[in-house]
């Protein structure tokens, strides 16, 4: 007699994470992990705009025949609603993507997009912003968004710049190093920037340092998508390098990859990822390492599996947590940087000790 | 054991008796009035404080305000000594005040001036029957309880005089923003149904869209704000230059369907004396009444 066949999500498991996978093309499993978990994100996009703090008639919303300026249903679905879901499943992605790349860079579980300085240094550039240049503007935008995003870029390059001081290929150990102390350096600034502001200011900057996806327009993420787009370029090109990279520098070399290179392009990609990210909703934690850690799980160590698989739960992760924020305390909205850490923390915790 | 155990009560009652001491008993003394002579040396951390004690006349006994005062002008020249996160006890002290009016929240202050023996007037943040009750009793501590009841009877008798004005008409819904982010419609923080804000809207005969959130503070999203639909939108800046006013009052056109923008009722407000809950509260309920009643004025 055969034995009853396995769920099909326990058989891909099995299939893909203990490494008996030459069975089955790259190809195959490829379109497997987009299929699942694009799956999830899509599901997610369209399911997040009909959840709200409010209720919205979807056919009066939808009907052409009322005007755009009379009918508040279609303006809650297409101004409030839709702007929201897909920054937050831009940054989801962006995080997720940026977690899964430096955490091959570093050949460290821990790292997370922020691991080499960009959120501190995204966090004071952003403070400045808004407590000296509340009430500033560029061209009629937000300042705090362009100074998020050249913080960050200001303090990955310090990091780079480190890292290559011995001029000898790019140290990671160096790059985490720095990473680490720029963080607490830029950390300390924000609190002395924080410290010096007005009461009202300083609530503003704590509220955007718990991040939020309230992005008020597509505006910002117009701006901030071809950077997203550049990042997703890079991220393509290099999840085979990165499988590679992830043996060790030299390992890497001796099969033939352009190590520094390769290294460069990893550091640049995540870095953009990271800082178009933040720049849109502030340093939302949690995504970049809860998010890479679950795929691995589910379709092992290839990073041409693992990127594009993190990438698309990303998405669908941080799409449903920003439902939470904007409807478990209604009227109020829930800062999106708790919700991903509640949530995310303990079920991180809860895979760790039952899985593997 | 048993004695370990019949101690464990006595432990808890001490405790208890500790906490009580710390928390309730810590003396505020305020001056009797019969027995002390008014104070003539008062240091205020509390903008709204120093409007108040300037405006019952005890101007000439205030001698040190905190880093945020500039009303009247007559404090830009008096020194400072820190304000609610940063109070600079040395100066204070230094200063040889016979009273130092701190926020109530500041218990740290508090407590050390007491131990320090100077008198201490613990301000608490509130409605507008909060303002009246915080200049009667620092008129009360000052010496000038006569001039703070008239105070509070003439800003009384303003506000009377602007609801016999607006009486009968008909209420706006009003979203009354009091921050968020330049140039966009992020991080709107909006008066939610409590407050000197909220009090101020309804008596300059508004009806706050978010009157149903029992909270000062409401940090609203956008979807809320379509839902609200308010009639006017205005916000309260302290400070701003008119072009930044305009800019910004241009902001709101992003939301085409709200019939507060369609009927081009948007309107930033600039002033200290819109957003201190001082003795100018009349000026700023008519400021916000003329804008919401154009036709009564």
């Amino acid at each position: 007699m055969k034995p009853a066949p396995a769920a099909p999500a326990a058989s891909l498991e099995v299939a893909l994470a203990d490494g008996d996978t030459r069975h089955v093309s790259l190809g195959r499993r490829l379109a497997r992990v987009v299929v699942g978990f694009g799956a999830a994100a899509l599901l997610a996009l369209v399911l997040a705009p009909l959840a709200g703090s409010t209720r919205v008639d979807l056919l009066r919303a939808l009907d052409p025949t009322i005007p755009f300026a009379a009918n508040v249903d279609a303006q809650i679905l297409f101004v409030a609603r839709l702007p929201r879901t897909l920054a937050a499943a831009l940054v989801g992605s962006a995080l997720a993507a940026s977690g899964v790349v430096l955490q091959a860079l570093l050949r460290n579980p821990l790292a997370t997009p922020f691991t080499l300085g960009i959120a501190a240094g995204s966090s004071l550039a952003a403070m400045l912003a808004l407590t000296f240049g509340s009430a500033l503007t560029l061209g009629g935008l937000s300042l705090v968004p362009f100074a998020s995003f050249v913080g960050s870029i200001g303090a990955v390059s310090i990091v780079y710049g480190l890292a290559r001081a011995r001029r000898y290929g790019l140290s990671t150990d160096v790059l985490l190093l720095a990473g680490v102390t720029l963080n607490a350096f830029f950390s300390a600034l924000v609190l002395l920037v924080q410290y010096f502001a007005d009461a009202a200011e300083t609530l503003r900057t704590v509220r955007w340092l718990m991040g939020t996806l309230d992005v008020a327009s597509y505006v910002p993420i117009l701006t901030a998508l071809p950077f997203f787009l550049a990042a997703a370029a890079l991220f393509a090109w290099i999840a085979r390098p990165l499988n590679l990279l992830a043996l060790g520098p030299d390992a890497a070399a001796a099969r033939g990859v352009d190590v520094l290179g390769a290294q460069r392009v990893a550091f640049l990609s995540a870095s953009l990822a990271t800082g178009a990210a933040v720049s849109l909703a502030g340093p939302v934690g949690f995504v970049g390492i809860i998010v890479p850690h679950l795929v691995r799980i589910v379709v092992g160590a290839d990073h041409r599996l693992v990127l594009p698989g993190a990438a698309l739960l990303g998405a669908a992760f941080l799409t449903v947590c920003d439902v939470g924020a904007r409807t478990l305390f209604a009227p109020m909205e829930l800062p999106v940087g708790i919700i991903t850490a509640v949530t995310g923390g303990p079920f991180f915790l809860w895979l760790l000790v039952t899985r593997r | 054991m048993s004695r370990r155990a019949a101690a464990i009560p006595a432990v808890l009652l001490l405790a208890v008796c500790w906490t009580w001491t710390a928390l309730f008993a810590a003396p505020n003394r305020i001056r009797d009035q019969g027995a002390d002579p008014p104070p003539a040396r008062i240091v205020s951390v509390v903008p709204a404080a120093t409007e108040i004690l300037f405006a019952i006349g005890a101007g000439p006994q205030v001698i040190a305000v905190s880093s945020y005062d500039h009303f009247p002008p007559e404090v830009e020249r008096l020194p400072r000594v820190g304000a609610l996160v940063d109070p600079d006890l040395e100066r204070i002290l230094a200063l040889e005040p016979d009273l130092v009016v701190a926020y109530a929240t500041q218990r740290e202050l508090v407590e050390q001036l007491t131990r320090a023996s100077v008198d201490t007037y613990r301000y608490a943040h509130g409605d507008l029957d909060d303002i009246w009750s915080t200049i009667r009793g620092l008129g009360r501590a000052a010496g000038r309880l006569p001039q703070a009841a008239r105070l509070v009877a003439s800003i009384e008798a303003r506000l009377d005089t602007i609801d016999r004005r607006i009486a009968g008409r008909q209420r706006p819904r009003v979203l009354l923003v009091f921050g968020r982010d330049a140039g966009s419609l992020r991080g709107v923080y909006a008066s939610g149904g409590y407050g000197f804000l909220h009090d101020m809207l309804e008596r300059a005969g508004g009806r706050n869209v978010f009157a149903r959130i029992d909270s000062e503070r409401v940090q609203v999203t956008l979807e809320e704000i379509l839902a609200a639909s308010p009639d006017v939108i205005i916000e309260l800046r302290a400070n701003l230059s008119a072009d930044a006013v305009e800019a910004e009052e241009e902001v709101w056109g992003a939301l085409p369907g709200l019939p507060a923008v369609r009927t081009g009722r948007v309107g930033v407000l600039t002033g200290e004396e819109l957003v201190v809950p001082g003795p100018r509260v009349a000026d700023a309920v008519d400021r916000l009444a003329r804008v919401l009643h154009p036709g009564a004025f």
